[in-house]
């Protein structure tokens, strides 16, 4: 890629990606069970609408697109962020372990402790912030390899998911109200999830842009990093304790939703290059879109039934995913 | 006066060590480090700059222990060229060259200043870099990602700057080119260059002070004409050859069956 064709892409997307989303958003206003004009959804937004339609546009629907909208912009975040410090196409929070921390977090919390389920966000985001801090102890010694990290977030995976198991075999008779959380969705989230949702999102996603330039200087490696002053261990711990943020925050409210980490960095980083500066903040727009998108098919394309979220981005992600591997180098 | 000095030090890696190694480098002076391959050169420079942490003993830069510089201030006075340069990002040349300012920005205030600006442009020109500076790295011949490497150390503002290999992988108008650069800004900025090198002529002609360096002990050092002899070479590198200065060049003739 000339550096020409790389400043008209950036210039491009940075003028296209907002434009998407909003289009995206008023996309998902319109579509859904009940169907509503534009010009319906804007009389509403004048407060000259009619009332059941402000009901289902104000109540249902605004306050879904803007969960999703933070959703997507923390897991892009946290996969972009996640990807550049272990040097990894692979590392996603779901892969490395941090979705599943946060998963088990809220699962426990839900089946055995179901009295402070009120406090879910919560615990799922401290789930999320000890499974990095183990896979820290794990993988980092005298020298951290981005291979050990992988590894340590594989074995850190298998043994959360068999714990998760066990507890939903053991208290089968209570897991009927986590199965739609696990499978990842927005169905049913209003806005006092949001509420709950937005200081932490609004939190994370500031330190987000604070880590752009430690993001960009690893992508030196190490060596060079450390030669520029930088404490590379660090720097690299605490990017992935943000990264772990991000996606405790979006797990918290969605579940496991997957694969938003994974593909929408690597598609950004395939149009715009490796720089932090343009790939998170576009990441983020990006993966806003992917997410508020995905949510309207997933509950207007088999209406009555809505499917959740996180299995319609899986159908779509893991192809497009093993596209991306086929046509791509490795870091 | 030493810019640096190294007391004892001993690292021990699986089936490789270094062993009480004590040496003194002169300021503002090239310096070169030979031996043969795996003696324990690279390994030398990286503990120098504190890549590598030495089991015992203390390395000191400028005089100070350099376990208590701060990483920051630690970047302000010496620098390396790895040898490797495996993963570096596909940035511009200017891109890459800015990254030398990291030393000197605060996680707060890292943003360019006019000062900052004029710094980058006069590495670039140094380099001869400058009409390469919107190009991407990996679009330029090795010599020039070398020129471009070492205007980013240039940036840096370092009183010190270290080079590992800094010609290998190069032909030879490229490596003469690089070594006639590092000549250059040696004198120009008054630096102290500590740099590892395989070819014994060009280390001894570029250089004021050689060590050399086998199976992790230091087994000579000295200025390159008092060092570079025929008894060195079976030494160190266990060959015969006769050495003729041409021109204040150094020739290496190896003894050889072929006639």
């Amino acid at each position: 890629m000339s550096i020409k064709k790389r400043r008209l892409r950036r210039k491009l997307m940075i003028i296209i990606t907002p434009i998407i989303l909003i289009l995206a958003t008023f996309h998902g206003l319109i579509y859904g069970p009940i169907p509503i004009t534009l010009s319906e959804v804007i009389l509403v937004f004048l407060q000259t609408g009619d009332s059941v339609h402000e009901k289902i546009i104000i109540d249902v629907r605004l306050p879904r697109i803007l969960i999703g909208i933070f959703v997507g912009i923390c897991l892009a975040a946290s996969g972009a962020i996640l990807q550049g410090v272990m040097k990894n196409p692979l590392a996603d929070p779901g892969i490395i372990g941090v979705s599943s921390g946060a998963g088990l977090a809220a699962v426990i919390t839900m089946v055995l402790l179901p009295q402070y389920s009120y406090l879910l966000p919560f615990t799922a985001f401290l789930g999320a912030l000890l499974t990095s801090l183990l896979i820290y102890l794990l993988a980092w010694g005298q020298e951290t390899s981005p291979v050990k990290i992988v590894l340590a977030g594989v074995a850190i995976n298998a043994l959360l998911g068999a714990i998760m198991n066990g507890i939903m075999v053991v208290y089968s008779d209570r897991v009927q109200s986590v199965l739609p959380w696990l499978s990842g969705g927005l169905t049913g989230r209003g806005w006092h999830h949001l509420e709950f949702m937005a200081p932490y999102a609004a939190i994370s996603i500031l330190l987000a842009f604070l880590a752009i330039r430690p993001a960009n200087l690893l992508l030196l490696g190490d060596d060079n990093a450390k030669l520029l002053g930088q404490k590379v261990e660090l720097q690299r711990f605490l990017l992935i304790a943000l990264a772990s943020l991000l996606a405790g925050v979006a797990v918290s409210v969605a579940g496991l939703v997957g694969f938003v980490g994974l593909v929408v960095p690597h598609f950004v980083r395939i149009i715009i290059g490796d720089d932090y500066a343009f790939l998170l903040p576009l990441s983020m727009i990006s993966g806003a879109i992917l997410v508020v998108l995905a949510d309207t098919i997933a509950r207007t394309a088999f209406d009555p039934i809505e499917l959740p979220v996180g299995i319609l981005l899986a159908c779509l992600g893991a192809p497009f995913f093993l596209m991306l591997l086929r046509k791509r180098r490795m870091f | 006066m030493n810019a640096i000095q190294t007391d004892e030090i001993t690292l021990k890696v699986e089936n490789f060590q270094l062993a009480n190694i004590s040496l003194s480098i002169p300021s503002r002076k090239t310096t070169s480090i030979v031996g043969p391959n795996g003696s324990g050169k690279s390994t030398l420079l990286k503990i120098i700059s504190r890549l590598i942490t030495a089991n015992n003993g203390s390395v000191y830069v400028l005089n100070k222990n350099s376990r208590l510089y701060k990483s920051k201030e630690f970047a302000q006075i010496i620098t390396m060229l790895p040898q490797s340069k495996d993963t570096l990002p596909n940035l511009t040349i200017k891109e890459l060259i800015s990254f030398g300012r990291s030393p000197h920005k605060s996680f707060l205030a890292s943003r360019f200043t006019k000062e900052d600006e004029m710094i980058i442009e006069e590495a670039m020109e140094m380099t001869n870099t400058t009409k390469h500076k919107d190009r991407l790295f990996f679009s330029l011949s090795g010599g020039e990602q070398q020129k471009a490497r070492i205007a980013m150390a240039l940036a840096q503002k370092t009183n010190i700057l270290l080079l590992d290999e800094p010609t290998t992988y190069l032909d030879i108008a490229h490596q003469l080119e690089v070594m006639e650069l590092l000549t250059y800004i040696k004198a120009h900025y008054d630096l102290t260059i500590i740099m590892v090198l395989h070819d014994l002529q060009q280390a001894a002609f570029y250089s004021d002070y050689m060590i050399a360096v086998k199976k992790g002990e230091i087994v000579e050092k000295g200025s390159p004409k008092n060092l570079l002899t025929t008894s060195f070479l079976r030494e160190v590198y266990e060959i015969d050859a006769k050495i003729l200065f041409e021109d204040g060049y150094p020739l290496i003739i190896p003894n050889t069956r072929r006639k």
